[in-house]
């Protein structure tokens, strides 16, 4: 059996069991109608959930990012001071900061395109909605007459198909956003113990270069007072 | 025949292009089997592609029941394992 025929079963084992609550059809119409507003609201909450996680990877991007600068400007400084070796530690926290931006920036794309995608369900699903609103009393009206049950047939199982479809999106997008949830709080966490200071090398390499900048500065003073005395 | 791409919605296709989606969907059995993560998802990609490409989307405001049921594109190569060794993809 292949992809295709167990996808088929999945989606129709779950159609029937929208289906089996009922037993005459036109409950299932006002049943499927109630579920599908509901998964709309699921689906505009996803949305929104998507959008929040985005943001907040973007958030953390921006701050490693600008520690990346940070360290660029620390290099620069350590090299003009001739100091190679401490130019050296610079840049290699700032590769190594580059790398998780990388990685950021795959996850926002990753939910980016996710969000995408439940907009299109969004549109999707309200014109059914719409679609079905205006119809189903008609169809429920006509319910007696023989080919207006298959009418109803025929549209319940297609409202079951699409719930099925709707259903499946949704809960794969709370799973992505969930995982990305879980290791933006890591980062965050990362970032909170200040584990971005170790990064850009808040201590250590801050100390020489204030300590180079300082002798600089007793340098020009020394110069200073030479010139005096002269 | 009316065929869906789940979380893309439905496209009215010809009925010979059912020959050439089960020859992909066979290599896609072939491809899980063997663990050919690379392959699975080109294939994939392949037949969703095939549908977009040959079929005409149906109109949204149109319900009606599907012939046949393609993944979503996106679909993992576990998440295509679990429906092989007949575990549900959808939540009950």
């Amino acid at each position: 059996m292949g992809l295709l025929d167990r996808m088929g079963t999945i989606v129709k084992s779950k159609m029937s069991r929208i289906m089996d609550r009922m037993e005459d059809p036109r409950e299932v119409l006002d049943y499927s109608y109630e579920k599908q507003l509901e998964l709309l609201q699921n689906v505009k909450r996803g949305i929104a959930e998507v959008a929040t996680s985005k943001k907040r990877l973007e958030l953390q991007r921006a701050r490693l990012a600008q520690s990346a600068e940070q360290l660029e400007g620390k290099a620069r400084e350590s090299l003009s001071a001739g100091r190679e070796d401490l130019a050296r530690q610079a840049l290699e926290r700032k590769v190594s900061l580059q790398n998780q931006i990388e990685t950021l920036d795959s996850q926002i794309a990753e939910l980016d395109r996710e969000e995408q995608k439940l907009i299109a369900v969004e549109t999707r699903l309200s014109t059914k909605i719409e679609t079905l609103r205006a119809r189903k009393e008609a169809i429920k009206a006509q319910y007696s007459a023989a080919e207006a049950q298959v009418k109803v047939t025929e549209s319940v199982t297609g409202i079951s198909e699409e719930l099925a479809d709707v259903g499946l999106a949704i809960q794969r997008a709370e799973e992505k956003t969930e995982g990305m949830k879980a290791r933006a709080a890591a980062l965050d966490d990362l970032l909170e113990k200040g584990a971005l200071e170790d990064y850009t090398g808040g201590d250590a390499l801050d100390r020489e270069l204030s300590k180079i900048k300082a002798s600089g500065a007793v340098e020009a003073e020394l110069a200073r007072l030479r010139g005096e005395t002269k | 025949m009316i065929i869906r791409i789940m979380g893309e919605g439905q496209y009215r296709a010809p009925d010979a292009i059912l020959e050439d989606l089960n020859a992909i969907d066979n290599r896609i059995v072939e491809l899980v089997e063997k663990g050919d993560r690379e392959g699975f998802r080109n294939e994939l990609l392949r037949m969703v592609s095939l549908v977009r490409e040959r079929c005409e989307p149906l109109d949204v405001a149109e319900i009606t029941e599907s012939d046949l049921i393609l993944p979503p594109p996106d679909l993992t190569f576990e998440e295509a394992r679990g429906i092989f060794r007949g575990q549900g993809l959808i939540e009950d």
